[in-house]
């Protein structure tokens, strides 16, 4: 039995240390080393040939000047907090579209939820990519936002949203908001409808009972959509990128150039290194969310 | 009941507290209420009877403001309740399904109610307190519902609508996970309450028992119609149809056929049996039913002789109950009568045992003669 049981935790475990541990430990240690004009463009590199005295000259050679270095540079402590603050603020607005939204498909017609379901999801089926490439089609002076809102004849001039803060807004938002509404929904078709008769008939009006039943109750799953959207959208390089402006800061654009256009292999390691600590709180808040909530079903 | 006869029914100058007038209430195609027509004076102990489905969640549900009659009114009060919406009705419901806030603690659940009529928190303390020890779950305050027991959680559930005390309440089931003493301890709880505050109650119940101790009347359903609304002792003395006899409490049932005597029936009911002699309450001839309660008819060794009826048989089958035996009497033409005798002595050896001969008697007046 205890083998069996072993072998059924050793899976995940295994995974874990394959495909997350192992790579961690890679960058970890180049993170560590310094830039050199060489292939793999770093120094020191392990000579496994020379045994316990090069494991010795290897280890001696590593260093934390790329983090200190990043402490000086104000470029990337200005990513990282620009990074949370768009994170943070694309987060909120995917909750308030996104809320509604769930609410309103729990709350169809049982028929309809189905259908619902597929319109949220059906964007997966074209690549992300092309998803963002034709939103700087929307987007762009001639884009078809700005031909709409002129024929309406709200605006004269066309708006300069691309290559803006905001375009990166929209277009995380508009990526990301699915990851907020299906866990909201799942846990609003959950929701027991005589709760809400139960509030209304102890005094509470319609929107009272849904700031103190339904709202409560769906918390699980605005925890989890948060998580889902904040973690990915930290590190979002993509977006920034084509939608972006110059002057929009995101940790994970920073990161592609300095992997890419710099080929500074060390301080790109940092730059991860650093990412993914501060990616750890949520991720564990997240965990423990999704236990606590697995526990109150069981 | 009050030692004074409680009966606003039968007082034409009486206001009733609800009525329902002429009210349908339709589901898609499915009629769950069908034209049905009562009224509920205050005070009362209204309990509804009925089988599964019959429509008495429904009729509830109408009461408190979750469902719009298809058609007819509901009056509270003198007052067309259609357009109060549930939170501004003066009446509390008892979910079947209890309905319990999982988020919120027992406490929480039972101040819920009051926290939103903003009364003031010492206040709120000491009813819900009262509450928690009204229904013996005192230790739980602190608990999420998850974490009690089905009868429990019922008992939360009953606390929770009783705490706002108000001038309506609607319970369904309430007591129905409760073991029996328990369930004794609370029926008298809420006749107490209902003594002390002049509540109106209206009981969803499937036990007759509880129905019988604690109604000042009871309605007994059948397919969102009601068949009959009396008192507990007319329910189950004088029902008005075969349907309520059978349905309250155990019954034998006899088809035949009637002829009037006088003031009695003479009823022709086997080849080779006495015809049965009863008294109906208005004067019946032809097809009728005729109904008589198990422990209305005597069993006996010897022939009696002052009896209006009388027939032999041999004992089928003897159900020991504890306090009372019920025997099933197979008469020679097949037809099975069940008799019942109270067990007053304490006795080693029953007076009758399978496939003895015994006859069973009643008098003319101890069966109910049914229309068919
Ligand atoms: N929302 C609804 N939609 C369709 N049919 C319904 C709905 N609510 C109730 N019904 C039907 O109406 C009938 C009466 O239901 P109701 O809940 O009043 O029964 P009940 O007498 O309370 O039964 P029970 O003793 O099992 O609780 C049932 O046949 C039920 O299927
Ligand atoms: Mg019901």
């Amino acid at each position: 039995m205890n083998l069996r049981r072993f072998s059924l935790i050793a899976v995940p475990y295994f995974w874990l240390l394959a495909l997350f541990l192992v790579p961690f430990l890679i960058v970890f240690k180049i993170s560590l080393s310094d830039i050199a004009l060489a292939i793999p463009p770093y120094t020191p590199t392990l000579e496994l040939s020379e045994g316990w005295a090069g494991f010795r000259d290897f280890a001696s050679q590593l260093d934390f000047e790329n983090f200190e270095f990043l402490a000086t540079d104000d470029l990337y402590w200005k990513s990282y907090l620009s990074s949370l603050k768009i994170a943070l603020i694309s987060t909120f607005f995917c909750l308030l579209i996104g809320f509604p939204i769930a609410y309103g498909m729990a709350n169809a017609p049982k028929e309809w939820q189905p259908t619902l379901m597929l319109l949220v999801i059906l964007p997966f089926w074209t690549s992300f990519l092309i998803r963002v490439y034709s939103l700087i089609g929307i987007l762009s002076q001639e884009g078809m936002l700005n031909q709409f809102l002129m024929w309406t004849g709200i605006i004269n001039d066309p708006l300069t949203i691309l290559n803006t803060n905001i375009a990166v807004y929209i277009g995380i938002v508009y990526t990301y908001c699915p990851f907020m509404i299906l866990p909201i929904y799942a846990t609003l078709t959950k929701l027991d409808g005589s709760l809400l008769e139960a509030a209304e008939d102890l005094g509470c009006s319609r929107t009272e009972a849904f700031w103190r039943i339904t709202v409560p109750l769906s918390k699980a799953g605005i925890i989890a959509g948060c998580f889902l959207v904040f973690i990915p959208a930290l590190g979002e390089f993509v977006i920034p990128s084509l939608l972006g402006g110059s002057d929009t800061l995101m940790i994970g654009k920073v990161l592609y150039e300095e992997f890419f256009a710099n080929r500074d292999w060390p301080v790109a390691g940092a730059v991860a290194v650093i990412l993914l600590l501060i990616l750890i709180i949520p991720i564990v808040l997240y965990q423990r969310n999704e236990q606590k909530q697995m526990e109150a079903e069981a | 009941m009050p030692e004074t006869a409680f009966e606003p029914w039968n007082d034409p100058n009486e206001k009733p507290l609800i009525q329902f007038r002429n009210v349908t209430k339709r589901f898609g195609d499915f009629t769950a209420i069908d034209d049905l027509s009562i009224d509920i004076f205050e005070k009362e102990f209204f309990a509804l009877l009925g089988p599964s489905g019959c429509g008495k969640t429904t009729m509830m549900r109408m009461l408190a403001g979750f469902e719009t009659p298809t058609s007819g009114t509901i009056m509270l009060d003198g007052q067309d309740i259609s357009p109060i919406p549930p939170n501004k009705r003066s009446v509390n419901m008892m979910f079947q399904s209890y309905a319990l806030f999982p988020h919120l603690t027992v406490y929480d659940n039972i101040a819920f109610g009051l926290k939103r009529d903003k009364l003031p928190k010492d206040q709120i303390d000491a009813r819900v307190k009262e509450m928690l020890r009204l229904v013996q779950i005192e230790k739980f305050g602190q608990r999420k519902p998850e974490q009690i027991s089905g009868g429990q959680r019922q008992r939360v559930a009953l606390a929770r609508s009783l705490a706002k005390a108000p001038k309506l309440l609607l319970l369904d089931e309430p007591l129905s996970a409760l073991d029996k003493k328990l369930r004794q301890d609370t029926q008298f709880e809420l006749m107490d309450i209902q003594e002390k505050t002049g509540t109106t109650f209206v009981v969803v119940t499937h036990d007759q028992e509880e129905a019988m101790t604690v109604a000042s009347r009871v309605a007994v359903m059948d397919h969102g119609k009601l068949k009959q609304v009396d008192t507990p002792d007319r329910i189950y003395e004088a029902p008005n149809s075969t349907y309520v006899a059978d349905f309250i409490g155990d019954v034998n049932i006899i088809e035949g056929h009637a002829t009037a005597q006088g003031n009695t029936v003479s009823i022709v009911w086997a080849e080779g049996q006495p015809p049965i002699i009863g008294t109906p309450t208005t004067p019946i001839e032809g097809k009728v039913s005729f109904a008589i309660r198990p422990e209305k008819i005597a069993i006996s060794a010897d022939q009696p002789t002052d009896r209006a009826n009388v027939v032999q048989g041999k004992v089928l089958d003897i159900a020991y109950l504890g306090n009372l035996s019920t025997y099933h009497v197979q008469l020679p033409n097949g037809v099975i009568i069940k008799a019942q005798t109270a067990n007053s002595r304490r006795r080693a050896r029953r007076p009758f045992t399978w496939e003895d001969q015994v006859w069973l008697s009643w008098t003319d007046t101890a069966g109910i003669v049914l229309d068919n």
